[in-house]
């Protein structure tokens, strides 16, 4: 018996879609599971009546709303409510992903990096062009922070924006990072439980105990990172539009 | 690409899996650069369509039911307000008109029990000189017939003292030394 912990990340090619250039565009297990994602939130928000007193599952809907809702006026104020849409799409997406990925023989859609990159790019273009739009060259003032003296000002404003520059990739890597690396250690301790219990026998199932109530702690903190990664992508974006909403601060 | 397609036909064997990792190049999925044409192209379809239904139909749909609600409770409470004014003001009406109505009766109490008072006043006053009078003639009558009973008195006692007399001694005494011994004995 072999584990192989990077195996739960292939991507395997369902179908081809058609091709640009001498890529192949295939419709993965990837696509099918943004696609899983999709229609999950889609069913949640739509499906949900609009009972004056709500049940469950309008709860749920209701909840996300006020949750992202009250994220984005605390961290960009009332005019970051603009980005609402955005912000929502993007915790939802990630949130019910991630969740929906720490299924066993599921796939996770953010341990990818180039998904990730792709909604950390998003954000970073929505931001940049959206601050020059609305502020023109004003926006820029985010790299010259106030009170500091002339002679280290050049270095600070370096400093400030390579930060901003290297925003997306902080943005991208910390939620692949994290959900890469949970699974990988998911499977790992299953794994020692099988491959105790097949080279040890008896002893070994005994011996497997251990790391199986390790596999139960570990999967508890999974569903907590998979929910907590989500809402740091999001709160992260909504502290990234307040520069572009008030580049002053 | 028809490697990848071997390796979703035998996801769970490991020689396979490793093989497969042999033909991605790379061997780590995420890096695997020949994949990310197709997940960058379902990111952006599944992510716009995602946010066409949130920004569309979802956050309306769930924003209207949650604002709805709000403006129910809002002008619920604004009509519980009202009516609870409306129970004060009446309660307030109530309560003036019970104070007005208590000092009311109590004007008519005192006017009612002066006024039997003076009534009661008057007949005692009437009865009392009634009674006085009575009194005054009663003793009159007492005082007379006093008087008749005692000259009465003095000659039932003149006429025992003569019958006395005359039993003891067998002669019949003057009337006048019997008269003057019971003045005497009266006086005395």
């Amino acid at each position: 018996m072999k584990i192989d912990p990077i195996h739960q990340f292939n991507i395997e090619p369902l179908f081809t879609l058609g091709h640009i250039g001498n890529h192949t565009i295939a419709f993965t297990n990837s696509s099918l599971y943004m696609l899983v994602a999709v229609a999950i939130i889609s069913i949640l928000m739509l499906a949900s009546g609009t009972q004056l007193v709500p049940g469950r599952l309008q709860s749920v809907a209701e909840i996300s709303y006020e949750f992202v809702a009250s994220t984005i006026r605390s961290t960009a104020g009332a005019e970051g409510m603009k980005f609402f849409p955005l912000i929502f799409s993007l915790f939802m997406f990630i949130c019910v992903s991630n969740l929906v990925g720490i299924i066993p023989y599921t796939f996770t859609v953010s341990s990818h990096l180039i998904v990730t990159a792709g909604l950390a790019l998003l954000v970073f273009f929505t931001v940049l062009i959206y601050g020059v739009a609305k502020n023109g060259l004003k926006f820029f003032s985010i790299f010259v922070p106030h009170g500091v003296p002339g002679y280290v000002l050049p270095l600070v404003m370096f400093i400030e924006v390579l930060s901003f520059f290297l925003r997306p990739v902080s943005h991208s890597i910390r939620l692949f990072a994290n959900m890469l690396a949970g699974h990988i250690a998911l499977k790992v301790f299953a794994g020692f439980v099988a491959m105790l219990g097949f080279s040890l026998g008896a002893i070994g199932w005994v011996g497997g105990v251990l790391p199986l109530a390790l596999t139960i702690a570990l999967y508890a903190l999974e569903i907590l990172v998979a929910f907590l990664q989500a809402y740091v992508f999001a709160i992260l974006t909504c502290i990234y539009l307040n520069d572009a909403i008030h580049p002053g601060h | 690409m028809a490697e990848s397609h071997g390796g979703a036909k035998s996801p769970a064997a490991g020689a396979h899996t490793e093989a497969d990792g042999g033909h991605h190049g790379g061997g780590f999925p995420p890096f695997e650069s020949s994949t990310f044409a197709s997940q960058l192209v379902s990111l952006a379809i599944f992510f716009v369509l995602l946010y066409v239904i949130v920004s569309k139909l979802a956050l309306p749909k769930v924003g209207g039911a949650i604002e709805a609600r709000q403006n129910k409770i809002e002008g619920d409470l604004a009509e519980a307000q009202k009516l609870k004014d409306q129970s004060e003001a009446a309660l307030k009406a109530y309560e003036s008109e019970l104070a007005s109505a208590r000092s009311r009766a109590q004007a008519i109490g005192n006017e009612s029990r002066d006024k039997a008072n003076a009534q009661a006043d008057a007949e005692r006053k009437a009865l009392e000189e009634q009674l006085a009078a009575k009194l005054a003639e009663a003793e009159k009558t007492i005082a007379s017939t006093r008087t008749t009973a005692m000259s009465n008195v003095r000659g039932i006692a003149a006429d025992a003292a003569g019958t006395i007399v005359q039993q003891l001694t067998g002669v019949i005494p003057d009337a006048a030394s019997v008269n003057a011994a019971v003045d005497a004995s009266l006086k005395g």
